[in-house]
């Protein structure tokens, strides 16, 4: 028989209450000073197990988690979260900390361990502080940033659920978008603290900088073309298609997409307004808002695009 | 490609401008509420209406609206280097 995988259950969580950005009724959410990602996708995978009863953490034989802030350089997140939660010492453990494409990257590898007979069910964890790593100066980094944390089951299924994954990297753009001394390349020193004395907690775990030209390039050259390229290897047309979810970059950047890639308005789903970008939380929590409001009926074929830091770009069809 | 319509999808794009409010010799910098989020917006519109994606070089060089129209036009045709 063969074997595939499916998104079983997705929960997610934001660290309330939201704070209005502007007039436009833009909300994001923060962190509390001492939680960081694996706190928040913790607090997600609870919200699941409990809304979920019938999944049981016993039976999860594989984890991964993807965060921008690890607990610690190493062991990986996965085994602190493994502790944690107390899952099954047979379960296998990594992190793929891929920024804004990490949930798309998990789901892809959650998919080829269920079809290769290696797990029957995989719980991706995810967990995002961005907004601890940006100066209260860049005022546009905090219009687009807010905090999350999201849980997804992926278990086996007997049809296939989960379409052909593409991938392309532009490793060329890996400057344009980064969060500078977030590692060992040029690590956090006593002059980078004092030079940010005045930021709460001295920016600790280094700050985010982007190009925001060079980005909007990227993802005005690139993403209509590897769309297409995704809707090819899965033998679909953009017609066919019947919801997109696209990573919540940016408003600019996901109305520019829409109108460049011809998706109907009612077919492209975005809450940026509401949660902002979440990095790899976002389409999780896209799919699982719309799903919560009954836009998806049984056999809607769904377009997962991941596009960010590095630059990375991923993309799937799935099939509710 | 005439820059009546450069123009006018120009003030389309943004909430705070009227029709009229926009002429070719208008300093895009003096917009009211500028900032470097205003620019990426040119970008963009530039980009979904031509098919044509400035870079920031050719973007620093502009000035006015009719720097942008010329610019966008030569790209157009092929008299400058694609992005």
């Amino acid at each position: 028989m063969k074997l595939f995988g499916k998104i079983r259950k997705i929960s997610y969580y934001l660290p309330g209450p939201p704070l209005s950005i502007d007039s436009n009724s833009n909300n994001r959410y923060y962190a509390s000073q001492d939680e960081i990602g694996s706190d928040l996708a913790f607090k997600a995978v609870l919200k699941l197990f409990n809304e979920y009863p019938e999944i049981d953490k016993l039976d999860i034989d594989f984890l991964i988690v993807s965060t921008l802030v690890l607990d610690y350089n190493s062991p990986t997140t996965a085994s602190v979260l493994h502790h944690k939660l107390g899952l099954s010492s047979t379960c296998g453990t990594i992190d793929l900390p891929q920024g804004c494409s990490g949930f798309l990257y998990s789901l892809s590898v959650a998919e080829a361990m269920i079809s290769a007979g290696n797990a029957r069910n995989v719980l991706i964890l995810l967990g995002e502080v961005p907004t601890k790593a940006i100066h209260s100066e860049d005022t546009v980094l905090r219009s687009i940033f807010g905090d999350a944390g999201a849980a997804i089951v992926v278990s086996e299924n007997n049809t296939k659920a989960i379409g052909k994954f593409t991938f392309a990297t532009f490793g060329n753009g890996f400057d344009f978008l980064k969060v500078e001394r977030g590692g060992g390349r040029n690590p956090i020193d006593k002059a980078w603290l004092n030079k940010y004395s005045d930021q709460v907690n001295q920016l600790p775990f280094g700050r985010i900088e982007m190009n925001g030209l060079e980005v909007l390039r990227f993802a005005l050259k690139e993403i209509p073309g590897f769309l297409e390229q995704t809707l090819v290897k899965n033998g679909l047309t953009i017609s066919e298609i019947d919801f997109f979810i696209f990573h919540q970059a940016s408003a600019l950047i996901l109305k520019s997409l829409q109108r460049k890639c011809n998706i109907p308005e009612h077919k492209f789903i975005s809450n940026f307004e509401e949660v902002g970008n979440t990095v790899s939380c976002s389409i999780p929590i896209a799919l699982e808002t719309a799903a919560a409001l009954g836009n998806f009926k049984k056999g809607d074929k769904i377009v997962l695009l991941g596009f960010g830091i590095g630059f990375s770009c991923i993309g799937t069809v799935i099939e509710w | 490609m005439e820059i009546d319509d450069f123009i006018k999808a120009i003030e389309e794009e943004f909430d705070n401008l009227n029709p009229g409010d926009v002429s070719p010799n208008s300093v895009f910098r003096d917009m009211e509420g500028w900032s470097s989020m205003h620019a990426l917006i040119f970008v963009a519109l530039i980009d979904s209406k031509y098919d044509v994606l400035l870079n920031g070089e050719e973007l620093k060089s502009c000035v006015t609206i009719n720097d942008l129209f010329d610019i966008t036009c030569l790209k157009l045709n092929g008299g400058a280097a694609k992005a």
